[in-house]
């Protein structure tokens, strides 16, 4: 901009990007519902266990009894045991294996996408043709035989989850590194005699992290509903409350006490939802240019 | 592009039908060696697991000494070198023979295919009516990007991606149990009802009927999605700008000129998400007690039968497999541009 412009004065002062998407994020208020939302659905997870100290597991009254009887005010399950102890201490594993699970995901599938992008050639294909190798096997039903065979602890559990979704992750790290090797600051990086490990991870990666932010967020949700469809199956850790195990554990009396099913089920929806909504926000904020889609 | 040197003799037709059947054996070749790759995996994947055979059968028998484990470690190869184990298993997957389920007492294969067509008919059913509704909402959404009516289709799509696909079924089936008793919320047909093709027809149409509202909720929303985004990207294009200059009606630009370009993205998502739609498939039959390949897998898991699990793992594979293959044709189709088979 050239001195004494007279639209430059009048223009607001300049944001850093990071400024300016934060600025957008904030203006977007389903973006903003969704944090808050989701602020709200962690503290009470990691919090509510101490608030509300009843074992999850512990039989307080009667079988399926309607929400507010005695106080309860989710009522009991088809055992007697209390919904609302099971809503508050049952995000903690649901929340542990899909964060553990999605950083599992990004990981590799960063790692997958940066190598064949970078080095193209044979190490493209090589990868590639294992990426599309892990897109034949169904992800749930892969993910089901992997818990089955190799037991359903938590830690199996994310890992299952890690191994069969991390191929979008690869797919999208992929495109950008292809596109983003080519550019003038990353010749100037090889000019300067930048090691490719450098190149790669502290070049060219800062430069591709925001469509994998927020492919990120999405996966975090994916994750969630993984999770849950697993121990909603009986394929999670049985001795682990969580709010899958509670939907599946409270099917069979579906009809006599709709709550059982009802209340785990919304908050995994609300969980979800409300990264969605965070995902889509971070979107628009960090890749302006594909606001439309 | 240069044509082959012997396509000269062909006429135009004949020398894309060629081609045409040239991509086809290339995909079925790539496709038959990804099953190649599902075959190894599976391999290992037993030969890996914590327990074998003989753990199972001592397990079935309550217990067995050293000897007889290791009698029936020898009758089974598993003994031997690994090549040499792998071998003879590929020399079975070869016969379709997957083994002997211990849990079932029977052949893995029989068990399969005797569950394969109620699996195929949900999941086909669900993405067909997961494509149609998707793209039909999308597309008309597009049309007016900031009415209520695409505000509505994005806030759907937003909701039936968040909801838990099992959790939607048992929503459902409150609904339509206890409140509106319109739909059978369990198994896939009456085995009291005495009647011909016809009516048996429709009983397992009427119990297709939540399921397939369920699998297809989850997919309509994504579908719904791109169909949208892709046809605002296809309505500012050049081309849609000159028929619109041209003086044609409206409907004749979206429709004859638009349509078939916005449509690409949702073959390719198609494509990609028929493997997410076996998935949910998994769900969604345990939900509604649907007799398919899903609840096989999830008894066979709970019943440890490995042969099963494997099985099951392998065939759902080779649908995912083939519908790549449709899925890359049918792009072939419908892209306008493409002539050629090359790196769709």
């Amino acid at each position: 901009m050239s001195n004494g412009d007279p639209l430059g004065a009048q223009l607001p002062p300049p944001r850093s990007p990071a400024g300016e998407a934060l600025h957008m994020f904030c203006r977007n208020y389903a973006a903003l519902a969704g944090l808050v939302m989701l602020i709200a659905i962690v503290t009470v997870t990691l919090v509510g266990p101490y608030i509300y100290p009843v074992d999850p597991f512990d039989i307080v009254w009667a079988p399926l009894s309607a929400p507010g009887e005695e106080g309860l005010w989710m009522g009991t399950d088809y055992l007697g045991r209390d919904i609302l102890a099971g809503m508050l201490h049952g995000g903690r594993a649901t929340l542990a294996v899909a964060v553990s699970a999605a950083s599992i995901t990004v990981l590799i599938g960063i790692s997958v996408g940066a190598l064949a992008g970078f080095y193209r050639g044979w190490v493209d294909e090589v990868l590639m043709r294992i990426t599309e190798f892990f897109q034949v096997l169904p992800t749930l039903l892969f993910a089901m035989v992997l818990v089955g065979l190799f037991g359903a602890s938590l830690e199996m559990i994310a890992i299952a989850i890690g191994i069969v979704s991390w191929t979008s992750v690869a797919r999208l790290a992929r495109a950008e590194f292809l596109k983003l090797r080519e550019l003038e600051y990353v010749r100037a990086a090889r000019s300067l005699g930048a090691s490719n490990s450098r190149i790669i991870w502290l070049v060219i990666l800062p430069n591709a992290l925001p469509p994998l932010i927020v492919q990120s967020a999405l996966i975090v949700g994916v994750a969630i509903l993984f999770e849950a469809g697993l121990s909603f199956l009986g394929l999670g850790d049985p001795n682990v409350m969580s709010w899958g195990l509670m939907i599946g554990s409270n099917r069979e009396s579906i009809f006599d006490a709709w709550w059982g099913v009802t209340f785990p089920g919304l908050i995994i929806f609300l969980t979800v939802l409300s990264i969605s909504l965070i995902g889509d926000g971070l979107n628009d904020a960090l890749n302006p240019k594909l606001r439309e889609r | 592009m240069a044509a082959p040197a012997g396509a000269a003799v062909l006429s135009k037709a004949s020398f894309y039908t060629v081609q045409f059947l040239a991509l086809v054996s290339q995909r079925v070749f790539y496709g038959l060696a990804l099953l190649l790759a599902v075959i190894i995996l599976n391999f290992f994947l037993i030969y890996l697991a914590p327990g074998d055979i003989a753990d199972t059968i001592a397990g079935d028998m309550g217990g067995a000494t050293a000897e007889v484990m290791a009698q029936i470690r020898a009758d089974y190869g598993l003994d031997r070198p690994v090549l040499e184990q792998l071998a003879v298993y590929l020399g079975k997957m070869a016969q379709l023979d997957l083994g002997h389920s211990f849990f079932f007492n029977r052949p893995v294969t029989g068990l399969i295919y005797e569950r394969l067509p109620a699996t195929l008919l949900l999941v086909i059913t669900a993405q067909v009516v997961a494509v149609l509704c998707g793209t039909v909402l999308g597309i008309i959404a597009a049309q007016k990007p900031n009415g209520w009516f695409s505000h509505a289709v994005t806030v759907t799509a937003l909701l039936g991606f968040a909801a838990p696909v099992f959790w939607t079924g048992l929503m459902f089936i409150i609904l339509f149990a206890s409140v509106f008793p319109l739909f059978p919320v369990a198994g896939m047909m009456d085995a009291s009802l005495e009647t011909g093709f016809f009516g048996r027809a429709v009983d397992v149409a009427h119990h297709l009927v939540l399921p397939v509202l369920t699998l297809s909720t989850i997919f309509f929303a994504s579908y719904s999605r791109i169909a949208r985004a892709s046809m605002l990207d296809v309505l500012g294009a050049d081309y849609v700008r000159t028929a619109r200059a041209k003086g044609l009606t409206e409907r004749m630009v979206v429709y004859k000129h638009a349509l078939r370009n916005a449509l690409l993205p949702v073959v390719t998502i198609a494509g990609l998400q028929f493997s997410q739609i076996v998935s949910g498939a998994v769900l969604v039959e345990t939900v509604f007690s649907w007799p398919g390949l899903g609840t096989l897998a999830l008894e066979a898991i709970l019943g440890r039968d490995t042969p099963t699990i494997l099985g099951i793992l392998f065939f759902s594979s080779l649908l995912v497999v083939i519908a790549n293959i449709l899925t890359d044709l049918t792009y072939r189709m419908v892209d306008p541009r493409i002539k050629t088979g090359a790196d769709v």
